[in-house]
């Protein structure tokens, strides 16, 4: 069957132990693109993003319904899915986050908290607590024997795709001229809004974009995971741990700690199971106590 | 100076006033079980010592903990555990409710004091996801069923809390001694200090405070006093279960607090009585319970941020500031 049927790793068949790696790169992958968002929404609207997980859940079930009911497939839905998600969010920071920008920063999270609840409320009662089998489109089906481990190509796709995404992101916010308003608005909103940049409208571009992350997330998610209305309120906890240890001041922060953070919970997966759903969160204790601004913060 | 003894004056007089609506609001407490089915009213009791003690620390420290669920929850499962399985009587089950949740809370405290404003709104929410996913593992919670048929037992061998009105009585005065705990707190020169956190921590720190150990000391006895709550509802509804700790529990004791009032002293009760009150209607109604829940946090973030009392105490103000010039 492989090429090295016999080789372990610290007593472990090295299959097992690439296979759950592959899983920690995947979930890895996921908090990746959400933590991008959440940094990209924080670093300009200074809202801390509770909604973000309701929005991934959003865009796995825009591709759900859209296959059920319009009988649109994959890969048309990985545009519209996104778009969906980020004109929703569009009208919420026009409707009610931009009535928020000159309060408490708290405020921003109890509205987005809210909505995520309604959000989820929702789905929940029109599709019950239960998972809806997403398919995983026909090119993409199967897998390719590496000659170390079998790699289903889905994941792969994953894993390259998320890569992608994030560092197009990157790119953009750092290479484009509207990154460049982008990220001068961060720094001083008013002055930019001096020069003659439409701040509002760049506030609420960034808001739509931001969740049009967390539904191309939602998406890319729906044939690993099972479309349910919890998918996103189990995963955003995690999330915010993640960048609580990455800190929100580096785009590129995010996107790395995101990794590593997955790849770190598919060891622990391998060596101590019982401990793989915390082990986030206990990095977040270590790394408060020894970096308290998180590894790649600049805030005092 | 004229202006000041006038303002003096007027202060006294809603001292009075205040002082009257107590005395009022105790009395209704007391003859309430006569009217009201009894254990309605101490869900809302325990949910409203729950919310005070939440609001100690958002409404006094200025630290929004999304983790309160953890001293909740945690209370509940120690005071269940010791009351059913070491048959421990009730007054020293909830003790060490409040004892765990105090501990607990300077375990997460900790931690979380060491970022400020919405990190550390995550990162308790993260500790207590911690604590849920323990509560979910660990051996003496029972996992998905809970601890049930917790005893209520005889309080100082004297009473039997089996029966509804002796129970009721008992959890009124825990919930009566919590909050006159959390009234001397806030007005005594400790409060003064949370209170200078709130509004400027840095003056706080340039004026030689170490910040740091107050806001811990305001979080355990935040802590504490959620497991006062946390231990005694164990007791009245006799099982502690996987819902007291649940993200989804942090989530309902901001949502009462900010609807009654944050930073008021009363307006968590009122908050908690709504919210336990519209839960109710809900169960049978068949809307669901989170839809409400998002929608009234939405409208209460949109439209009154200071919440109901927080709303009639601004209105009485100006409304006295007007008609004293």
């Amino acid at each position: 069957m492989s090429v090295w049927p016999m080789v372990t790793i610290l007593g472990i068949p090295i299959q097992a132990f690439l296979g759950q790696l592959l899983v920690g790169l995947i979930n890895g992958s996921f908090y990746a693109m959400l933590s991008l968002g959440l940094a990209v929404i924080f670093g300009l609207l200074r809202i801390i993003n509770f909604a973000h997980g309701a929005q991934y859940m959003l865009g796995a079930f825009a591709g759900y319904l859209l296959l059920v009911h319009f009988g649109i497939g994959y890969w048309p839905a990985l545009i519209l899915a996104p778009l969906i998600v980020g004109i929703v969010g569009i009208v919420i920071e026009r409707l009610a986050l931009s009535r928020l920008y000159g309060v408490d920063p708290l405020y921003g999270l109890l509205f987005t908290f809210g909505l995520a609840l309604v959000l989820e409320g929702v789905f929940r009662y029109y599709f019950g607590v239960s998972g809806n089998p997403y398919a995983v489109p026909p090119l993409l089906a199967g897998g390719t024997n590496l000659g170390f481990m079998f790699l289903p190509n889905y994941r792969g796709w994953v894993v390259a795709a998320s890569l992608v995404i994030c560092l197009g992101t990157w790119l953009a916010i750092e290479k484009t001229r509207l990154g460049s308003y982008l990220r001068a608005a961060t720094e001083n909103r008013s002055l930019v809004q001096a020069f003659g940049v439409n701040v509002p409208l760049l506030l609420t571009l960034t808001y739509g974009l931001g969740s049009a992350l967390a539904g191309l997330a939602g998406i890319l998610a729906a044939p690993v995971y099972q479309v349910s209305p919890l998918m996103g309120s189990d995963l955003i906890i995690v999330v915010f741990a993640v960048v609580v240890v990455g800190g929100m001041g580096s785009i590129l922060g995010a996107i790395v700690t995101g990794y590593v953070l997955g790849l770190a919970e598919g060891l622990t997966k391998v060596f101590y199971p019982e401990a793989s759903s915390i082990v986030v969160f206990v990095i977040m204790a270590v790394v408060l106590l020894v970096r308290p601004a998180g590894l790649f913060g600049k805030e005092a | 100076m004229a202006e000041l003894t006038l303002q003096e004056a007027r202060r006294q007089t809603a001292g009075r006033w205040e002082r009257a609506l107590l005395a009022l609001g105790i009395l209704a407490l007391l003859a309430a079980p006569f009217f009201v089915y009894p254990i309605f009213l101490m869900s809302i009791l325990c949910f409203g010592l729950f919310a005070c003690a939440f609001n100690l620390l958002l409404g006094y420290t200025g630290l929004l903990s999304f983790g309160h669920a953890a001293f909740f929850g945690g209370a509940a499962y120690f005071s269940a555990y010791a009351a059913k399985v070491w048959s421990w009587p009730p007054a020293a089950a909830i003790l060490l409710g409040v004892v765990g949740a105090a501990a607990l809370g300077a375990v997460i405290g900790f931690f979380a004091i060491r970022r400020q404003g919405i990190y550390f709104a995550m990162i308790t929410l993260a500790l207590s996801q911690m604590f849920f996913f323990f509560c979910l593992q660990s051996p003496f919670t029972g996992g998905e069923d809970g601890i049930q048929g917790v005893p209520r037992g005889m309080l100082f061998g004297l009473l039997d809390l089996g029966r509804p009105l002796n129970i009721y009585y008992v959890v009124l005065a825990v919930f009566l001694i919590g909050l006159f705990a959390i009234w001397r707190i806030v007005n005594s020169p400790f409060g003064m200090i949370l209170r200078s956190i709130r509004e400027n921590e840095a003056r706080a720190i340039s004026l030689g405070y170490s910040v740091a150990n107050y806001k811990l000391a305001a979080f355990v006895m935040s802590a504490a006093l959620a497991g006062l709550a946390g231990g005694t509802k164990a007791l009245v509804f006799q099982f502690a279960t996987l819902t007291d700790v649940a993200w989804q529990m942090s989530g309902e004791v901001i949502l009462m607090t900010l609807l009654g009032g944050i930073g008021t002293m009363i307006g968590p009760v009122v908050g908690a009585g709504l919210v336990v009150g519209l839960q109710n209607m809900l169960a049978t109604s068949g809307f669901p319970v989170t839809i409400a829940t998002g929608l009234i946090f939405m409208a209460c973030v949109l439209l009154f941020r200071r919440g109901i009392v927080g709303e009639i105490y601004a209105l009485l103000q100006s409304r006295r500031s007007r008609s004293g010039r």
